[in-house]
């Protein structure tokens, strides 16, 4: 019996198949929390033309607050999935009434650079409070280790991680065209100005759009805690890539944010795989690639391409 | 319905209205006409909310609106057609249509939209923004129809529109006016105007100029047109 190859057809050829199909699972996970949290970043710039610089501290607060979670309160990961977007809807909440509003209605620039300063404080209160080195976080039970499909093997969580940002996605997408309020959401989105005048109370929306984006960003964190390192830091990188998606899925625009981050995840993983050295400037080239063929994003509209 | 008082409005430092004063009775058809910039749509504007730098007074059925938002002067009634037709591109046709709340118990069921305007019950499903230039203000129209606004404030609705159509909003804002709906008409078809409204004013360099009935309208057609450089 000894001697035998577990498989005994593979080639050169098939493994350089399996590793591509791990270098997609690889890519989708990662686009699963990309497009998750730039799909908040998309509802939040289009209903209130803020974009949140802080988004991707919002990220490192739900991963950092899924491990505190489980590290003081031994709340695990599932527990997580739902108490950290609740609370990160809280929290937007509150920052909106308490300092978003009062900027909306001068420039641009001015919850841009508020929303900065948000990023800095809140990331430099974590290292306060938790050092610059890496929280732990496990995998859940259940989704460690490795599924074999045919001859290729993948890890459980990041199978899990496409599903679930994908299942989000969908809801979210339901959420905003089956439903009178997502109805609302878009007509809020694209004109304010016209949808008040045809009887609609744009401003009592504006804030839960807020909280609910936040949450989507915390959600995405919480995602990512099991497999990436846990640190105050953890969402500088990410805010930077969030918004070469959102610039390649067209600014505001809602699918082309999922449609982007998923893309740039696995942009992003072939990169990591084939040119090591360029992995962080492929997205960029893509970014740039779009730009000069369709300066709005891949679907954007015009008017948004501001 | 709608009384304004000696409104003046302006864009920061440019005064766009001096001393306008415009009443529109209950089931009254009142046409605004001017040329280009003499300030109708600013007018249309105040009166909706939208435009909010001015001095002077409106009010709705005796009540001022002065310090209501958009939103609370469309609850209030008053149902606005913008000149871009205001659709959305991201709704479909049925969505435009039940976007707005119904503010009065009077308002258009959609079974009565559909059958008054049967292209858009067939078009329901698509886009907003796909439907032709007439469908667009068919539907602009309808939609505050279907909200039971009681004061339409309709922006050159003829504006591009073959004259079919032209003919066919003529007969629907007779039809409204019929239910007693009030109806404030910015228009620079002069002879479109004509066939509908009960009462015009003029307006040149943001000041109402001139105040007639219809037959003297009429009667003064020719003169007005080069009154107006229209």
């Amino acid at each position: 019996m000894g001697g035998i190859s577990v498989h005994p057809l593979e080639t050169q050829e098939n493994r350089d198949m399996e590793d591509f199909i791990q270098y997609t699972v690889q890519g989708l996970s990662a686009g699963g929390f990309y497009a998750l949290a730039a799909l908040g970043l998309a509802v939040i710039f289009g209903a209130l033309g803020v974009v949140n610089f802080a988004h991707g501290a919002c990220y490192m607060l739900g991963a950092v607050g899924a491990a505190v979670l489980l590290g003081t309160f031994n709340i695990n990961f599932w527990a997580a999935l739902v108490i950290i977007p609740l609370l990160m809807f809280g929290f937007g909440v509150l920052i909106e009434r308490l300092l978003i509003q009062w900027l909306l209605r001068l420039d641009i620039l001015y919850n841009f650079l508020l929303t900065f300063g948000l990023a800095l404080l809140l990331v430099d209160l974590v290292k306060r409070e938790y050092g610059v080195s890496g929280l732990p976080y496990e995998v859940p039970p259940g989704l460690e280790g490795l599924v074999t499909i045919g001859s290729v093997s993948i890890q459980k969580y990041q199978l899990f991680v496409f599903a679930f940002s994908v299942v989000i996605c969908l809801a979210v997408w339901l959420l905003l065209t089956r439903t009178r309020v997502g109805m609302i959401v878009r007509a809020a989105t694209e004109e304010p100005e016209r949808t008040r005048a045809l009887g609609i109370n744009v401003g009592r929306w504006v804030t839960p759009i807020f909280g609910f984006g936040i949450a989507l960003a915390g959600l995405a964190g919480v995602l990512a805690a099991p497999f990436r390192a846990i640190t105050a830091s953890m969402g500088s990188n990410f805010i930077i890539v969030l918004f070469a998606i959102v610039v390649i899925g067209g600014l505001g625009s809602i699918l082309g944010a999922v449609v982007a981050g998923f893309l740039v995840g696995l942009v992003e993983a072939y990169g990591q795989a084939y040119a090591p050295s360029f992995s962080q400037l492929v997205i960029f080239i893509l970014m740039a690639i779009v730009i000069l063929v369709r300066p709005a994003g891949l679907f954007g509209r015009r008017q948004e391409a501001v | 319905m709608l009384d304004i008082t000696n409104l003046s409005a302006s864009y920061g430092e440019a005064r766009v209205l001096t001393d306008v004063s415009v009443t529109v009775n209950p089931g009254e058809v009142v046409t605004l006409v001017g040329r280009n910039g003499a300030g109708k749509t600013t007018l249309l504007k105040c009166v909706m909310g939208l435009h909010r730098d001015y001095e002077g007074g409106i009010s709705l059925a005796g009540a001022p609106v002065d310090k209501r938002s958009p939103d609370q002067r469309a609850k209030a009634g008053i149902g606005w057609v913008p000149d871009d037709r205001g659709m959305y591109a991201s709704l479909t046709v049925a969505e435009n249509l039940t976007l707005p709340p119904v503010v009065h118990s009077s308002g258009w069921s959609l079974d009565k939209v559909y059958d008054a305007f049967p292209v858009l019950r067939e078009r329901r499903n698509s886009m907003g923004t796909q439907l032709s230039g007439g469908e667009q203000q068919m539907l602009a129209i309808a939609r505050v129809l279907r909200m039971g606004s009681r004061l339409l404030l309709l922006d050159e609705p003829s504006e591009g529109l073959a004259p079919v159509i032209v003919q066919r909003i003529g007969e629907i804002i007779r039809e409204i006016k019929k239910e007693g709906v009030s109806v404030l008409l910015v228009e620079q078809n002069v002879k479109f105007a004509s066939t509908v409204a009960d009462r015009h004013y003029l307006l040149a360099q943001g000041r109402v100029v001139e105040q007639l009935d219809n037959a003297d309208f009429q009667a003064r057609e020719s003169e007005l047109l080069v009154h107006l450089g229209i």
